[in-house]
């Protein structure tokens, strides 16, 4: 075939592009990947499951099984980057004056998929997909406003993920980091796919997280149930509101850069090239007018989780509620202001620079309210340390010492000496980690229960909470002493043999933290065998307080039977308080949900075939991709009938089933709430 | 609530269509929504523009020499005038049931917007022509790129009107056929107002400096 042809038809992908790669342990990892897939499609095959897939999941537009199907795509990423991360902390160990196991090129490829994979493919789903499950319950309605938009949000992420696996198997990923700082991702200095990947697979994320975005904001302030006025919605949608404004905010900016470097890649234009009127600085603006307000996207739902998880477990009301709705919306409008202190060292004036340090510095205020609220909502209650709460426990303690670290380098002149270097990694993942990541995991141990009708068990919740707490402190608290020391981030190799102690320990923490995960694993597979014992049909396990509590776990798809009308934000806990709680509605009626459809996961896949096609310049595949994928809107748009009634015969007998089983079922005390009788009925406290 | 109640801003179907207002509602709310997430895209790339037409020129051509104000005076009024023809498809999208002088409004719009792209496709070309093109600077890539994308975005705009004219034609004019027009409606005053936003800075100001 001429060369020609070849580059027509298959753009600049070719045979050497596949495995086995270069370097053992990229072989190994593109098995993993490809054995993995196998895996689960003979899994499905031999279980006969496809057909229950496609019509149960991958085509379902209820917001539930949407949020469950993100939390799944987040665990999966999740294993992924925890692998790398531990690979990295091996390298890190044994190569203080020696070659360590993977090669610097490799070693660039392993933090700059785990940094991306942990920010668009763990957390974001984590965050979409809880957000997804919890808030339209928490505010009495049937759906969010835009079903289908939902699903596609869904499966535009799942194809950005998808294009990093496809990475691990196929050609390489960027070297560049998760930030993708030009001229080092200009054709120049990084030619080849890897920087394509990582910016095709970020726009995915990116497009489909602004619709989720606009889905959510839409649905707080447009579907409220009656009765629920903006200042009785509980604090997780508050914050949930504040993340869908940053994500309408904020992604923007992040399109604008990547599509902006990719014209500088794909046109020769010159945005952010070295000659020709290019400025990277521009670039760096871009992307962190993006990337700070996205670090407050990853932490306000955690610390709507913290608000539930800490108020329910100490059986108390939220302390502060207003201070704390005033103190997320300050975060929220304060996170637009500083993105400037991630380029303190980038040359502009000082003046500039302590602006934009104080102003980061004034985001420690809203959050200490917050801290402080959530210590006065424990303080005299009546305390539960189940496992969510102790995850909540661990996350006040290091999120106060990663603020004041934060506060530390928000200084100028201790930022000048300490910028870009492991203080810096410890500083970001301390909040991450025991902010965002510990959140979701306490939020899906918190509403699992709910979502599926039984309790995780409690024993490998603890010590999946005593190994991740504790992995987490071995694995970052040497970082800071190692970044005051003089080590870099991302250095595959060093020449100090001071570092090694400290490395070890980091070593030893992340290997803490693969016990961590192996735990919160094991505890899925014991809950899930021990299922009958730890079921909760009546839906109110822990004595909530909002309005998800009160539907039967798992709740129906329309999710409440009449839309729940409420004159307080603890409506739930007075209704049982006065011993109506469980009592029939006057009425019912029919109800309409929306109809399954594939277009949204066809959406996703065209979108996949788009971004590889981009990536290899295989141009007709790309057209084709990105034409099916707008080809999947107009389709939808001549779908008549979308939505399907569900009449008000079988609402009640549904309901009216499980009003019974409430009131057979024995009320429990709090305390004896992991115990086996917890049914799901929380005894009337007065 | 009452049929004369705006709920959401723009022109709102209260008297003509009771039950369709109520679900306009959400619908309309969450466009405009999406119009401010759009309209943080157009103020990246004016900011941008704004930045490279001062340190991206590289010896290359100046905002002055790249600004035709004849052109652009033409495509204004070509554009502006096809906002007026489309407020007056709103309005017989709200008040005629039987589409016919929607498609009279909707057609001159077209005409117009595919006009204003001619427009703006002749001066790309003759830019082109001149050796001036985004390849040659920052500044240049600035000025071609945040052009192209709000052309992109007229001619998205014109294939989402020829999208919604075949269905009117297959289905009449339906309660979710209305709630779209509105909705294109208001996507294309967007796309005036940046229009005026770039006048005023690429146009005007370029001539002057
Ligand atoms: C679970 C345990 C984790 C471990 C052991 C870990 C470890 C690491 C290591 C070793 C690096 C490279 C540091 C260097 O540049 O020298 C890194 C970078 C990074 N990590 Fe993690 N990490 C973990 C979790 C997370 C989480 C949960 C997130 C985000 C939600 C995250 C986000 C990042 C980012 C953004 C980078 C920077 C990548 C870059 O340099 O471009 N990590 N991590
Ligand atoms: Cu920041």
């Amino acid at each position: 075939m001429s060369e020609e042809l070849l580059y027509w038809l298959a753009g600049d992908l070719r045979w050497s592009d596949f495995p086995p790669k270069a370097d053992m342990i990229a072989t190994i990892a593109a098995l993993i990947v490809v054995a993995g897939a196998i895996g689960v499609v003979a899994t499905l095959t031999i279980a006969r499951r496809w057909r229950w897939l496609f019509d149960n999941w991958l085509s379902s537009l209820d917001h539930k099984k949407i949020g469950i199907m993100y939390m799944v795509l987040a665990f999966v990423m999740l294993l992924r980057a925890v692998i790398e991360a531990v690979l990295m902390r091996i390298q890190q160990a044994l190569s203080v004056n020696a070659q360590g196991v993977v090669s610097a090129d490799h070693f660039a490829q392993l933090f700059s998929t785990h940094g991306t994979i942990m920010i668009f493919f763990v957390a974001m789903p984590f965050i979409s997909g809880l957000i997804n499950y919890v808030m339209p319950l928490q505010i009495g309605a049937r759906d969010l406003t835009f079903p289908f938009m939902n699903a596609v949000g869904l499966w535009l992420s799942a194809a950005g993920a998808a294009i990093l696996m496809a990475s691990l198997v196929i050609g390489e990923f960027s070297t560049g980091g998760w930030s993708g700082y030009p001229p080092f991702t200009e054709l120049a200095y990084s030619p080849g796919e890897g920087v394509d990947y990582w910016i095709w697979a970020v726009t995915l994320s990116s497009i489909g997280t602004t619709l989720t975005g606009i889905n959510f904001a839409t649905t707080i302030y447009k579907e409220r149930c009656e009765g629920m006025h903006l200042f009785r919605m509980p604090l997780f949608c508050w914050t949930s509101l504040c993340t869908a404004i940053l994500m309408i905010f904020a992604m923007p900016p992040l399109t604008v850069a990547t599509a902006l470097l990719a014209l500088d890649r794909y046109a020769g234009f010159h945005f952010f090239t070295n000659g020709a009127g290019g400025n990277m600085m521009n670039y760096a603006n871009l992307f962190w007018l993006f990337g700070h307000p996205e670090v407050y996207i990853l932490i306000l739902p955690a610390f709507g989780v913290w608000s539930e998880v800490i108020s329910t477990f100490s059986g108390k009301r939220l302390y502060g509620y207003a201070s704390m709705v005033f103190a997320v919306m300050c975060i929220a409008v304060l996170s637009f202001t500083v993105w400037l202190h991630h380029f303190f060292t980038m040359g502009q004036s000082t003046n500039v620079n302590a602006v934009f340090g104080i102003a980061t510095m004034l985001i420690g205020i809203p959050t200490g309210v917050k801290v402080y609220d959530w210590l006065l909502t424990m303080y005299r209650g009546r305390i539960r340390l189940t496992a969510p709460m102790l995850f909540a426990m661990t996350f006040l303690l290091c999120f106060v010492i990663g603020g004041l670290t934060g506060i530390i380098l928000a200084n100028p002149p201790v930022d000048f000496q300490v910028h870009n270097s492991l203080f810096l990694v410890a500083h970001f993942h301390n909040m991450l980690i025991p902010g965002t990541l510990f959140g979701m995991i306490a939020g899906y141990m918190f509403w699992f229960p709910k979502a599926f009708g039984f309790r995780l068990d409690e024993r490998w919740g603890r010590i999946a909470w005593a190994c991740w707490s504790g992995g987490f402190l071995a694995a970052f608290m040497p970082l800071y002493w190692l970044g005051l020391m003089g080590m870099m981030r991302r250095t595959a190799i060093s020449f100090e043999a001071a570092y090694q102690p400290w490395l070890n320990a980091a070593w030893a923490g992340a290997a803490l933290i693969v016990c961590g995960i192996v735990a919160l694993g094991i505890q899925l597979v014991v809950s899930v065998r021990r299922r009958s014992d730890l079921a909760v049909p009546v839906g109110d396990p822990w004595d909530g307080h909002s309005l998800e509590w009160w539907t039967p776990a798992p709740p129906p798809e329309y999710n409440f039977a009449r839309r729940p009308r409420i004159e307080d934000t603890e409506a739930f806990t007075n209704a049982k308080r006065d011993g109506r709680a469980y009592h029939a509605p006057p009425s019912y009626e029919d109800i309409e949900v929306p109809r399954n459809t594939l277009i949204p996961a066809g959406i996703g896949a065209a979108g996949f075939v788009c971004a590889f096609a981009l990536s290899w310049h295989i141009w007709w595949a790309a057209l084709l991709g990105l034409a099916a994928m707008w080809a999947g809107v107009v389709l939808r748009s001549l779908q008549g009938d979308t939505e399907r009634v569900i009449p008000a015969a079988e609402v009640q007998r549904q309901n009216e089933a499980w009003l019974d089983c409430a009131r057979q079922t024995a009320p429990v005390t709090r305390f004896a709430e992991v115990e086996r009788i917890n049914r799901g009925r929380a005894m009337e406290t007065t | 609530m009452s049929a004369g109640k705006n709920l959401h801003p723009g022109i709102n179907l209260g008297h003509s269509d009771p039950a369709g207002h109520h679900q306009a509602e959400p619908v309309m709310f969450g466009f405009w929504i999406f119009l401010m997430s759009d309209l943080v895209l157009f103020a990246l790339l004016l900011a941008t523009y704004s930045a490279m037409s001062v340190h991206g020129v590289a010896g290359g051509p100046e905002p002055r020499d790249v600004t035709d104000l004849a052109s652009a005076g033409i495509e204004t009024a070509l554009l502006l005038l096809s906002s007026f023809t489309i407020g007056m498809a709103s309005l017989a999208n709200k008040y005629h049931d039987d589409g016919r002088r929607l498609l009279q409004w909707l057609g001159l719009t077209a005409v117009l917007g595919i006009g204003f792209l001619a427009m703006e496709a002749r001066d790309f070309a003759s830019l082109i022509a001149e050796g001036a093109v985004p390849q040659r600077s920052g500044f240049l890539s600035a000025h071609f790129t945040l052009l192209g994308c709000h052309a992109l975005h007229v001619a998205a705009g014109l294939l989402w009107m020829a999208v919604l004219v075949l269905q009117l034609m297959a289905t009449g004019l339906e309660r979710a056929l209305r709630l779209r027009f509105m909705r294109l409606a208001l996507f294309w005053h967007m796309l005036d107002i940046v229009w005026v936003a770039i006048l005023t800075f690429v146009f005007l100001y370029g001539a002057a400096g």
